[in-house]
């Protein structure tokens, strides 16, 4: 099927266009595209007034993309920007991903330093960026036909794809106006809709990928396929920070298929013609493997539990948190543990690397496009420019594509870097074993929190220490996210707490451990959303108060978090009895400027076990762009937040991870998940994001509830049914 | 030179007759539907039909399929596949889509068996399904919105 793609000659074409702020800037025509105008005589006539939207003769509207596609629904909800304001028919939007350049389409959440999907800020970054330039083409479009029918374009509207000129009776299709707006200079100023206007934000208008992902036609990188290509294995380090003292290869070159066996920087890589020959040539491989990490688990979380007796940085404080925890009445404490967690998408990590003297095509479900451009081009020995990134859609990722380090990429470069020789593109691939043990983890972490209530219950102090790995330390988002030594992802959720409690201090020791770290859907708020939603319920109990109305007095000054805590309470009915054995709990928790609560409804067997049977969940995500985008994301995030509270964990033995599959690192099956039903809060506030909000609240609700149901507190996850036992 | 009929079309490959039937199918034959997760028959991404049956085919040798007939999801047809096929999309199921062609496969072998499954047949039938992105409401929901189109057709 890939027999024309011809990428080392010239896959992409350069045209100059001009831009809303009359600078001339480089406009890329992916591949695809070109290859599509290539077969047409009409390319002359497309319109491309900005990097986000090109129209051509036959009706079609391409929307680029800058955001890679995970599952989170940005080929979808990105494009009802333009859209809406471009005044196009749905049916006629397609999608394209942009290909990799910083000036164009750096994530402005970000300031634009990289272009990358992350934090949840696609639609955040995108709101205005698109909404104008799918405003723009329509101003020029609705100036080319004023021009050609000789009318004021005041007199003119646009609608579902047509220019109208209603007092003459006629239209003209935006196809039919390419060439004539082609030729118009943008305007530099538009006005966007009002919310009153909008036809498409706000509906659940249908995914654009749901189709070709289900009927097997969806290509993801681990699809793309160049000829004469061969499939790289890499067998990396048992242990971390290990490294190859000597490897014997001779049997493995003896395997039928493969062709070589190289050394590349991250481990030995053997190279062959598929899959299963590269799979067996490296079972074959002997390697002598030195030096590494020798930690384990229980000893880490022991060292962890003693450095959370010790004074650590501030990372946030407000009032006297000593003074006040001395004077309470009531004095809780309560220490939390949470494991080394891997991403585990479904699709491996891989890409497609195609080297030439000249240049680098890299196909992959990037996620740092700009980041992994630079890394592949400074292993390759090329200039930035020179290395071209496709994105294909990603097979999940949960922040797992997007690494400082671009590790997978780099292991492409290099291992196609070290056979240029055989002159084939290279597929480099990971076994899903090779996910699980090599991995890049959210880190373990130990907190210790403490509190205290006053005589009428009211809650005056409050003191939260966390003890784990930095995720940003030495990563290029250290500049800034990481402030007088605190990383600002480590404390996220904790050095915020809504909560009104006068005196406080939050606390954080980053620990250094030869364990490669990650975001983690989500990222601090997996810990902290957890250890802050259950002990301000252990608060709730103290207190003798009810846990949504103990919340609710403490939450005055936070109307967006009193709200979603309101609904979900109402929609799920909070106070209503429920027979033994069953509980209900609640939590609510903010991350990347979403609002979401939950109630958990659980029930117990006296050994232990339980079934999570429902959640409720309420979401305030800003103006709802795509309500079943937004729900498919809540019902998502805590299936994503209900694997971590009930199953995963990585645990390492003598440096090594002991897990491998899915056999030991459980992923939430269909019969564990619940029925969930989603209510989204009205809200004129600009959109933010869904695609990791709807994860922290999920297991401390879960927790709450089965302490509702058991009396007995979860504090360590994943959650271990023998501490529920009756 | 081993022969397997897929979709309808006899294939003469050239591979080690230990090869699962996955990595034929992908790397020889380019049907790249059909998904690799974890190579060990513990996600259900690679399901395939043979001989009526649901199987991954990460864990099955080619050298045991002379004979059989195998569907993948590009060769899936009938009502069916069609109702399923329709709901998924109505239903916006897919998410990042990778899991898709196995749990669609999985889900027709059901419909094929137990044309009006329960919330608890599909669980049992589809347990072995796995969907990092969790879509799990809406593949039950999708289940029984192709039964009722199926039972609507008849």
């Amino acid at each position: 099927m890939n027999a024309n793609v011809n990428p080392g000659r010239r896959a992409f074409l350069k045209t100059g266009v001009m831009l809303g702020t009359g600078l001339t800037l480089g406009f890329y025509l992916p591949t695809g595209m070109l290859r599509r105008a290539q077969a047409s005589s009409e390319i002359a006539d497309t319109f491309a007034p900005n990097a986000f939207l090109r129209i051509t003769p036959d009706n079609t509207i391409t929307v680029l993309v800058k955001h890679l596609e995970m599952g989170q629904g940005v080929y979808t909800g990105l494009p009802m920007l333009v859209a809406e304001e471009l005044e196009a028919d749905w049916q006629q939007i397609k999608v394209e991903s942009a290909p990799a350049d910083l000036a164009l389409y750096g994530n402005l959440a970000w300031g634009g330093s990289a272009q990358g999907t992350g934090g949840s800020t696609s639609m955040g970054n995108s709101w205005e960026q698109l909404r104008r330039a799918g405003a723009t083409a329509r101003v020029m479009l609705i100036a080319a036909a004023a021009a050609d029918w000789e009318v004021d374009a005041n007199t003119l509207r646009a609608e579902s794809g047509y220019v109208i000129d209603s007092e003459n009776d006629r239209k003209a299709s935006y196809g039919e106006l390419t060439a004539k707006a082609a030729a118009l200079t943008p305007p530099v100023e538009v006005d966007l809709k009002a919310p009153k206007d909008w036809k498409i934000i706000g509906k659940s208008m249908p995914r654009k990928d749901s189709l070709e992902k289900s009927t097997g036609q969806a290509r993801f990188a681990i699809d793309w396929s160049l000829p004469g290509m061969l499939t790289a294995l890499v067998a990396r380090a048992p242990r971390f920070g290990a490294a190859v003292k000597s490897f014997d290869a001779e049997q493995t070159k003896a395997v039928p298929g493969v062709k070589t066996v190289v050394q590349i920087p991250q481990g030995i890589a053997v190279v062959a013609e598929g899959f299963w020959a590269a799979k067996k040539g490296r079972d074959a491989l002997t390697i002598d493997w030195e030096g590494g990490e020798t930690i384990s688990t229980d000893e880490l979380f022991n060292r962890y539990h003693e450095w959370a007796d010790k004074p650590a940085l501030v990372a946030a404080a407000e009032g006297d948190a000593d003074q006040a925890l001395e004077q309470g009445v009531h004095k809780l404490d309560a220490s939390f543990e949470f494991p080394y967690l891997a991403h585990a998408p479904l699709e491996p990590l891989n890409c497609v690397v195609n080297l030439q003297d000249d240049g680098c095509d890299i196909w992959a479900g990037s996620q740092l496009q700009t980041l992994d451009q630079a890394v592949a081009a400074s292993i390759a020995g090329l200039e930035p420019h020179q290395v071209r990134v496709h994105t294909l859609f990603a097979g999940g990722s949960f922040g797992r594509h997007a690494n400082p380090t671009s590790d997978y990429i780099a292991e492409g470069v290099a291992v196609a870097k070290a056979t240029r020789s055989l002159q084939a593109p290279i597929r480099l691939m990971w076994a899903r074993e090779d996910d699980i043990k090599g991995g890049y983890y959210r880190p373990q972490y130990v907190h210790r929190l403490s509190a205290s209530l006053d005589e009428s219950g009211q809650p005056i102090g409050w003191f939260h220490r966390i003890v784990g790995q930095s995720i940003l330390a030495g990563t290029p988002f250290e500049a800034m996210l990481v402030k007088d030594d605190i990383d600002a992802t480590s404390v996220e959720g904790a050095s915020n707490l809504p909560y009104a409690i006068p005196h406080r201090r939050i606390e954080l020791l980053s620990t250094r451990v030869g364990i490669s770290v990650l975001w983690w859907r989500s990222v601090g708020h997996t810990h902290t959303g957890f250890a802050t939603e259950v002990f301000i319920d252990e608060l709730a109990v103290a207190a003798k108060r009810d846990p949504v109305e103990f919340r609710r007095a403490l939450l005055t000054e936070h109307p967006r978090h009193l709200a979603v805590l309101e609904l979900a309470a109402e929609k799920a009915d909070w106070g209503s009895p429920l027979p033994a054995g069953r509980g209900r709990g609640i939590a609510v928790h903010e991350s990347f400027h979403s609002y979401v609560a939950q109630v958990a409804e659980v029930t117990v067997q006296p050994d232990g076990r339980f079934r999570v049977d429902r959640i409720v969940c309420a979401v305030d995500c800003g103006i709802a762009v795509n309500p079943d985008v937004i729900t498919a994301q809540m019902e998502g995030g805590i299936g994503f937040g209900l694997t971590a509270a009930l199953h995963s964990r990585i645990t390492l033995k003598d440096g090594a991870v002991e897990q491998s599959n899915f056999h030991d690192y459980l992923l939430l099956r269909i019969d564990e998940m619940p029925k969930v039903e989603v209510h989204i809060m009205p809200s004129e506030a600009v959109p933010t994001g869904v695609g990791e909000p709807g994860v922290p609240p999920c297991a401390p609700a879960v927790a709450n509830a089965l302490y509702a149901a058991t009396g007995k507190r979860i504090r360590r996850l994943p959650i271990d049914t023998n501490e529920l036992k009756a | 030179m081993i022969s397997l009929t897929i979709n309808n079309q006899l294939h003469e490959v050239d591979v080690a007759p230990d090869t699962p039937l996955l990595w034929v199918l992908r790397d020889t034959l380019g049907l790249t539907g059909t998904k690799y997760g974890c190579g060990q028959a513990l996600c259900g991404a690679c399901t395939v039909d043979v001989n009526g049956n649901p199987v991954r085919s990460c864990s099955i040798p080619v050298s045991a399929l002379a004979g059989s007939q195998i569907t993948t999801i590009e060769g899936a047809t009938g009502q069916a596949f069609e109702a399923l096929k329709q709901a998924w999309v109505v239903l916006n199921v897919p998410q990042c889509g990778y899991c898709q062609s196995g749990q669609i496969m999985g889900a027709l072998a059901l419909l094929n068996s137990n044309s009006k499954p329960s919330d608890a047949d599909i669980d049992t039938a589809m347990s072995g399904n796995l969907c990092r992105c969790a879509t799990y409401v809406r593949i039950r929901a999708a289940i029984h919105g192709a039964a009722d189109l199926l039972e609507a057709n008849l």
